[in-house]
């Protein structure tokens, strides 16, 4: 039995297959419409987090299986002072799978090593959120066909940015991928990223602070919300905001055949002009990100049609 | 009582910064163990100008020496059986299991109860551990 904590969890080849798999999905969707007859997941979302709950949700009843589960932790059993170990040993029980949100880094893990039902990492605090890193992987190789040759600009907060670092870490396993990373000074990548990650791959990468000087590179441009309550100053973020709001201006400047995506929510660093531009990829990337948690349930649960 | 000189069977910790013998004391549980302890201060050391001894009258399985190469592997290890001395080596262990907290607030060892305290080795050129967990890098005391 196996879980996933990690996106590093899958080797490239078993993402590879999993991805396939998503593929296979979206053109066939009713060929996958009764594979998980009779089987349930729990999504244990110990905090609120409406969109990947329902992402897995929908995943599952897309398979044709069935959703128990809460979604904050005043509804369940944690309130009254259940430990991590014990709910997964009840909810065995009851589910098939579970997807398990947790404000408490580890937490996920911790449910795995108790548990008799594979369990999925939904977001542990700020340290994995798997599914959603596969989710950005699967969009990428369906929009541009591949993983590989690829030059990807990241713009937003890179220092907090979660999704960005294990993005970062899960594209450096493909081949000929360069970074360039768009960010003001206090909110770049940190150094175990650049030096851990980055540097010991031998990976190309470039940091620059205007998003501008980046569009013209770009295969695939990942935005992220600059926050201002990141700012060490008011000033900073009133002078560079706007360096990283997307709009159809900037746009002149990308590519062609440059996509846009974003983990949502985005809150203005993408002009709502954008969104009928055919680069802008965040919302296909929410449908994407259904794909790859039913091709993650079906392999978890060791499902073939 | 303990023969300071001499042991028929036990362990001597040498080579003991000096002034640490306490606190290698301490991290070794050896107030637990029920057997003879001779510590030694500030022995003069041609090799350290000055150093600590420990002397653990106790069969060498008794001391968890995995520990003692996670806070100082430049200590000397002597064996003691059957009046032989054998030098051991220490070693970087790979995991430490309940010996260091993880000092992470967000981490789940804050809240899960009767959870092990796990670290990993996961950067044996600069000695980084981090928690098993939250994968936080441990950044507290070492005695190196």
């Amino acid at each position: 039995m196996r879980h996933i904590m990690s996106p590093l969890d899958f080797t490239v080849e078993e993402l590879d297959q999993m991805m396939d798999l998503a593929a296979d999905i979206e053109k066939n969707p009713e060929k996958y419409a009764h594979v998980c007859d009779g089987k349930k997941i729990a999504t244990l979302f110990y905090e609120p987090s409406t969109r990947t709950r329902l992402s897995f949700e929908a995943a599952m009843l897309n398979l044709g299986g069935s959703v128990i589960g809460f979604a904050d932790a005043d509804s369940s059993s944690a309130k009254k002072g259940e430990s991590v170990s014990d709910t997964i040993q009840v909810i065995g029980c009851f589910a098939d799978i579970a997807a398990m949100r947790h404000p408490k880094e580890g937490a996920p893990l911790v449910a795995s090593m108790h548990s008799n039902i594979p369990v999925i990492n939904a977001g542990d605090g700020g340290h994995q959120h798997p599914t959603q890193t596969l989710t950005d992987l699967t969009t990428i190789r369906s929009l541009k066909g591949r993983l590989d040759n690829l030059t990807i600009g990241l713009c937003g907060d890179l220092k907090f940015g979660r999704t960005v670092h294990s993005l970062i870490s899960a594209l450096v396993r493909y081949s000929n991928v360069k970074f360039v990373l768009i960010s003001p000074e206090e909110l770049r990548v940190p150094s175990y990223i650049r030096e851990d990650v980055l540097e010991a791959n031998n990976i190309e990468y470039e940091e620059v602070i205007r998003l501008e000087d980046a569009l013209p590179k770009l295969d695939i441009l990942y935005m992220t919300r600059v926050q201002k309550e990141r700012f060490f100053n008011e000033d900073d973020y009133l002078r560079m905001k706007d360096f990283y709001i997307l709009d159809n201006e900037k746009m002149k400047l990308a590519k062609e055949d440059m996509f846009i995506l974003h983990p949502l929510p985005r809150v203005n660093e993408i002009s709502v002009e954008v969104d009928k531009d055919p680069r802008a990829a965040y919302f296909r990337q929410v449908q994407y990100g259904v794909y790859i948690r039913m091709a993650l349930i079906m392999t978890l649960l060791e499902l073939h049609v | 009582m303990l023969n300071v000189g001499a042991m028929e069977e036990g362990v001597v910790l040498d080579h003991i910064t000096a002034g640490k013998a306490m606190t290698i004391y301490k991290d070794l549980k050896l107030d637990q163990l029920d057997c003879a302890v001779a510590i030694i201060t500030n022995a003069s050391s041609k090799k350290m100008g000055k150093k600590d001894i420990l002397k653990v009258e106790c069969r060498p399985e008794d001391i968890d020496l995995d520990v003692l190469g996670f806070y100082d592997s430049s200590i000397t290890v002597n064996i003691i059986e059957n009046g032989e001395i054998t030098k051991r080596p220490l070693k970087q262990p790979k995991k430490i299991v309940n010996i260091i907290k993880c000092k992470n607030p967000r981490c789940i060892t804050s809240i899960e109860q009767e959870l092990d305290h796990v670290f990993v080795l996961t950067d044996e050129v600069h000695k980084v551990y981090r928690c098993r967990y939250c994968e936080e890098a441990y950044h507290g005391r070492r005695n190196k």
